[in-house]
């Protein structure tokens, strides 16, 4: 990567990984278990949150000299609050189902852990550029794991594909539904999201011992 | 030279190896094993993990084999080729033609069970390198006895590949599980397959492909009826002999009692738990009479039919009398302490009527009050406990006041 220092490279590729927000952080794990029913949703929220932490950690850096400390929490939340409404009014203009979808959860990204702890710990006290690759980075890494646990639940539990049927019809029998296979309706239940979590916190922490805590 | 001793050969060969307790296993399961310890004291006692599976196996064989005559006869019955039984001995109900079908139906649930559960029990017993465990043979004879008989097998492959790795595996392998396995694979069915596991198309063998054709058959359970204000046509000695559409093995009362008595009678099973429960549920049918007769429901409410039924008869029907007594009892998700037997008991019966009545999508309340009971088990224990101590204290102080 010619464009960043090895040490830029590492803001964006260490959350992807090592230490991503969802499994490693365990935070933004809310809307990780409520707007994964559909890939759609997932991406569009994925989105929506690189958006909102890559544009907010570059305010709130630029900014961070003349925040008064007392009053930091309630600065962040003001800049979250415009940046958010901002993607609130898009979705409504440009992708009104999805929006609907979507809900409150948009809304709530306002109070996305991930957000106000890379504000807090990283563009309080870092330069702007730096900020702006650490907010893509956790964003991307919050992404990476919605759309893994996303396409597992729409693949499973509804037998589609961002809205296509990949597995056939179940009404038609066409497909693998031809065999007997039937749609899984746990996967589509809040707490299977859990359990897909789960599962990729297992995967990960065996593949890397040292990220198992005691 | 024997199997034993090519066990033990192939043993000693493969020590250390991460194969070792794949043969350690097999040993000790047939045979026992070569090795004695030798100098001290040691602790002498029979009942072991293997052994107490087995005990509770044993009991379960009486309802597996009626399932299997069960499942032929409701099948037959249904298709109207014999009579209703007339008593407990009725040769409508045991005979070949009947067992025949059970056979079929009820052997490939048995065998999937066990070949999917113990696969995955030998795969992580191989990777973390502990020796295997047998709790996996009580799980495996539980789970074909709770399912409907025409579960298509992939999805019970399914369910118990999820049920054994997340109800058990996860958490550290027998012994170390929180939520009971066999429940776990049954829930999970039941959240992910839900017309397989409800509804009045399951329960008896070839209702699901006779549906819309002119010989359609009805399958409906007693508690499904029940919870549409439906007076089933079952006598009470049908109900308490399993001659009842239902899960496999869940339908004889019956058996299960002389099940129930053999386990109380081995000391495997907790007496307290399965008294208490029956208690709870009791008590709570109890109530609900109470309602019904009081007139505050009135007959045409959806909860009249479950409400208004004799609160005796709940124990009959449904599978509470099987969860309570082979379920609830599991020693490893149950409470320890024997003043948390009896409220952890007492709870599962109450909760599971009321689920019962109130809920006639689940109808098969006792499954998710054994499940919500096991999570609340060491939280009974802790106050317990504390509670004991604490009154010690007490004394201690006023003794050296």
């Amino acid at each position: 990567m010619g464009l960043l220092s090895k040490k830029d490279a590492k803001l964006i590729t260490d959350p992807l990984a090592d230490n991503n927000p969802i499994t490693i952080q365990v935070l933004g794990i809310c809307s990780a278990l409520a707007i994964t029913a559909e890939l759609e949703a997932a991406i569009v929220m994925s989105v929506s949150v690189l958006f909102v932490l890559g544009i907010g950690n570059v305010v709130i850096s630029l900014m961070r000299n003349i925040i008064p400390s007392k009053i930091r929490i309630i600065v962040q939340l003001i800049v979250v609050a415009a940046l958010v409404i901002i993607v609130d009014q898009m979705l409504k203009a440009f992708a009104y189902d999805l929006s609907k979808t979507l809900s409150v959860f948009v809304g709530l990204i306002i109070t996305n852990c991930i957000i106000m702890g890379r504000f807090e710990a990283f563009a309080l006290g870092n330069k702007p550029w730096q900020s702006f690759l650490d907010g893509v980075g956790n964003a991307l890494g919050y992404g990476v794991i919605l759309i893994i646990v996303a396409f597992f639940r729409e693949l499973l539990g509804a037998g589609t594909l961002l809205g296509y049927k990949v597995l056939g019809d179940p009404i038609e029998k066409s497909g693998v539904y031809a065999f007997g296979y039937e749609n899984n309706g746990f996967m589509i239940m809040p707490p299977m999201a859990l359990i897909v979590v789960g599962l990729i916190i297992w995967v990960q922490r065996s593949r890397n011992k040292a990220l198992i805590e005691d | 030279m024997g199997l034993k001793q090519n066990l033990h050969n192939l043993k000693e060969k493969y020590k250390g190896t991460k194969m070792a307790p794949l043969f350690n296993g097999f040993h000790t399961f047939l045979y026992l094993p070569n090795e004695t310890t030798h100098g001290g004291t040691h602790v002498k006692a029979a009942d072991d993990l293997k052994r107490t599976m087995n005990t509770v196996i044993m009991a379960l064989v009486p309802c597996l084999l009626f399932g299997m005559f069960n499942a032929g006869y409701q099948h037959h019955l249904a298709t109207g080729e014999i009579e209703r039984v007339t008593g407990f001995f009725s040769g409508n109900f045991w005979n070949l033609n009947n067992l025949g079908v059970g056979l079929i139906k009820v052997l490939p649930l048995v065998i999937v069970s066990y070949v999917v559960g113990l696969a995955i029990e030998f795969v992580f017993c191989i990777i973390k390198g502990h020796e295997i465990e047998e709790g996996y043979l009580v799980t495996g004879m539980l789970v074909p006895l709770i399912v409907p008989i025409d579960l298509p097998l992939w999805m019970l492959a399914v369910a118990v590949a999820f049920g054994v790795v997340i109800g058990k595996e996860v958490f550290g392998g027998t012994g170390m599980n929180i939520l009971n396995p066999a429940l776990t694979i049954r829930a999970f069915l039941f959240f992910a397959y839900p017309t397989w596991m409800s509804g009045d198309k399951v329960w008896v063998n070839g209702a699901r492909e006779l549906a819309g054709s002119a010989d359609a058959i009805s399958g409906e359970t007693m508690l499904g009826s029940l919870a549409q204000n439906l007076t089933p046509n079952y006598s009470v000695s049908e109900m308490f002999f399993g001659f009842i559409p239902g899960s496999v093995g869940e339908t004889s009362t019956f058996l299960i009692l002389l099940g129930a008595l053999f386990l109380i009678f081995t000391k495997i099973g907790s007496w307290r738990i399965m008294l208490s429960s029956v208690i709870g549920a009791l008590v709570m049918g109890f109530v609900f009479n109470m309602v019904a007769d009081a007139g505050i429901i009135g007959e045409t409410s959806k909860f009249y039919g479950l409400m208004s039924l004799d609160f005796w008869k709940h124990l009959l029907i449904g599978g509470f009398a099987f969860g309570a007594v082979y379920m609830a009892t599991d020693p490893v998700t149950a409470s320890q302490t024997n003043k948390g037997k009896w409220i952890y008991g007492f709870l599962i019966g109450f909760i599971s009527i009321m689920i019962r009545v109130f809920n006639p999508a689940y109808p098969e309340g006792v499954m998710l009050a054994i499940l919500l009971m096991n999570v609340f088990a060491p939280t009974i224990d802790h106050y317990v406990v504390q509670g004991n101590v604490k009154k010690r204290l007490k004394r201690a102080k006023v003794k050296t006041a």
